[in-house]
């Protein structure tokens, strides 16, 4: 662990202490865990709603005539499917087909894009777009002074209708839209990371920590909780969202990742990385990203553990946890081809020892509505 | 502040003992308990191995992640606690009463003296 005095601190760091939470070093952030306890968090989100800090995610601003085409040109979505006021999943690769990392772009306006990306590879990522940045193409890094957080839930929509008033412009799956708060521009996407509907806002730093205290007064009657990084792993984890550097990294493409709905290998535009992925495509895949569960109770799978069909090594865990919802250890790990299928029993080993695991159907958690 | 019970020894890696007839009864204190939160799986010793002092002879895990617990002493493993397997989160809600990990037929009682006390583990974990 780093020094906690060199830790960066988002905006609602003194939020998060009145809080009560517990604070730890997350890639370089100071950033809670937890407040009160992960499983009561997770259940809250599952239940009613929680609210997430994500001021620690990088926002970009990408504007010019030609920013739709540059776009294109750069990440796997095809950008053309877009229309103002839309957002979509995409990924930003390497010449080697790696992933650099997963984002979502939004369409502001029609020549100007809104990206958020991982905290973690916010400084990879602006090196990477400024290297590829054609002349008058304007590029803005706002990571420092937009604060943001993620009200995710079933009772999430609700909150945000209460919170933002009647006049609030409601926005649908993966749609973006404008507002103002006390005078100050924000921005709502109906987005998450939780495998729940809900709604991610920006807004300004100056303003986080009233934001944040404002939006968890007028959640309360609908058992809105702060909720930290802890519960926002499993419940990440539970939905089959691939967190980059564990189930995605720059020796692993999309394909392998199981993304290819994010990618298309049939737009005009060449991004890096697409010939290696249309040859990985045509030759076929050796390894690829699945879930798994624990067959009985046990100790829950972690990242590294590695996953065996008889004497054989056939795969290595990325992410793995208790799963709170359902009760027993689940995981994903990127295994052998030929053991992909749902229904392949392996085995996991734990600490020396072999635990029963098989191979399911992604995701672990789906939402009823 | 965490609850520290005066009579118990305590290790600086947050296992507590207390020998009776030199036999000692092993388990985690309720800061340690604090900090790993939500245990959902314990990993205990088999009765009847030798262990060493500071010898890794369990595994906590909690949500987050896998803790290994050591021996605070070194000796024989006579008993563990079965009711941690079906119940794990005694650990959270009882750790110096029904979440003891296991019990231990104690080699060199003198081990012991390297131990610390209540106000030396309190000073340890700044309360």
């Amino acid at each position: 662990m780093s020094d906690p005095a060199t830790l960066k601190k988002t905006a609602l760091f003194a939020a998060h202490q009145k809080l009560g939470a517990r604070l730890v070093d997350f890639g370089g952030w100071h950033m809670p865990v937890q407040y009160v306890g992960i499983l009561d968090e997770h259940k809250a989100v599952r239940e009613a709603a929680g609210v997430f800090d994500i001021s620690h995610m990088g926002e970009f601003y990408v504007s010019g005539a030609n920013a739709a085409d540059f776009l294109n040109g750069l990440l796997t979505n095809d950008v053309s499917k877009l229309a103002v006021g839309q957002g979509q999943y995409t990924l930003m690769l390497n010449e080697q087909g790696g992933v650099i990392d997963d984002l979502i772009l939004y369409r502001l306006h029609e020549t100007e894009f809104f990206l958020v990306v991982n905290a973690s590879k916010i400084d990879e990522d602006r090196k990477w777009i400024l290297k590829h940045l054609p002349e008058g193409m304007g590029f803005f890094d706002k990571s420092e002074s937009t604060s943001a957080v993620a009200l995710q839930g079933p009772r999430a929509v609700e909150i945000a209708r209460s919170f933002l008033g009647a006049g609030w412009p409601e926005p649908k799956r993966n749609e973006i839209t404008g507002y103002s708060w006390n005078c100050q521009s924000i921005l709502a996407a109906r987005t998450g990371y939780t495998g729940e509907d809900g709604i991610e806002l920006f807004f300004d730093s100056e303003i986080a920590e009233s934001f944040l205290f404002a939006l968890l007064e007028a959640g309360k009657p609908f058992g809105l909780k702060p909720c930290g990084l802890g519960a926002r792993d499993t419940l990440r984890l539970e939905a089959c969202l691939p967190l980059n550097g564990n189930d995605l990294s720059d020796k692993r493409t999309p394909l392998e990742a199981g993304l290819s709905f994010f990618v298309s290998l049939t737009k005009d535009a060449s991004f890096p990385g697409k010939d290696v992925l249309l040859r990985q495509k045509s030759e076929g895949l050796t390894e690829k990203l699945v879930a798994f569960r624990l067959k009985d109770k046990g100790p829950p799978p972690r990242p590294h553990y590695l996953l065996f069909q008889g004497a054989t090594q056939v795969g290595e865990v990325s992410s793995g946890a208790p799963s709170p919802t359902l009760g027993y250890g689940i995981g994903l790990a990127y295994v052998r081809a030929d053991c992909a299928e749902p229904g392949t029993s392996l085995e996991l080993e734990v600490r020396g020892t072999r635990v029963p695991v098989e191979v399911v159907k992604k995701p672990f958690y789906k939402r009823a509505h | 502040m965490s609850n520290i019970p005066e009579q118990l020894r305590y290790a600086a890696s947050h296992e507590w003992i207390k020998v009776e007839d030199g036999i000692g009864t092993v388990g985690i204190t309720d800061h340690a308990q604090g900090e790993l939160s939500d245990v959902v799986y314990v990993d205990l010793p088999k009765v009847g191995i030798q262990v060493v002092v500071g010898a890794v002879v369990a595994v906590i895990e909690s949500v987050k992640a896998a803790s290994d617990i050591y021996s605070p002493v070194t000796g024989e493993i006579i008993e563990a606690n079965a009711d941690l397997v079906k119940k794990p989160e005694l650990i959270n809600q009882d750790p110096y009463g029904a979440a003891w990990l296991y019990r231990i037929k104690l080699s060199f009682p003198e081990e012991l003296n390297a131990l610390k006390d209540a106000a030396g583990y309190k000073a340890q974990i700044g309360e």
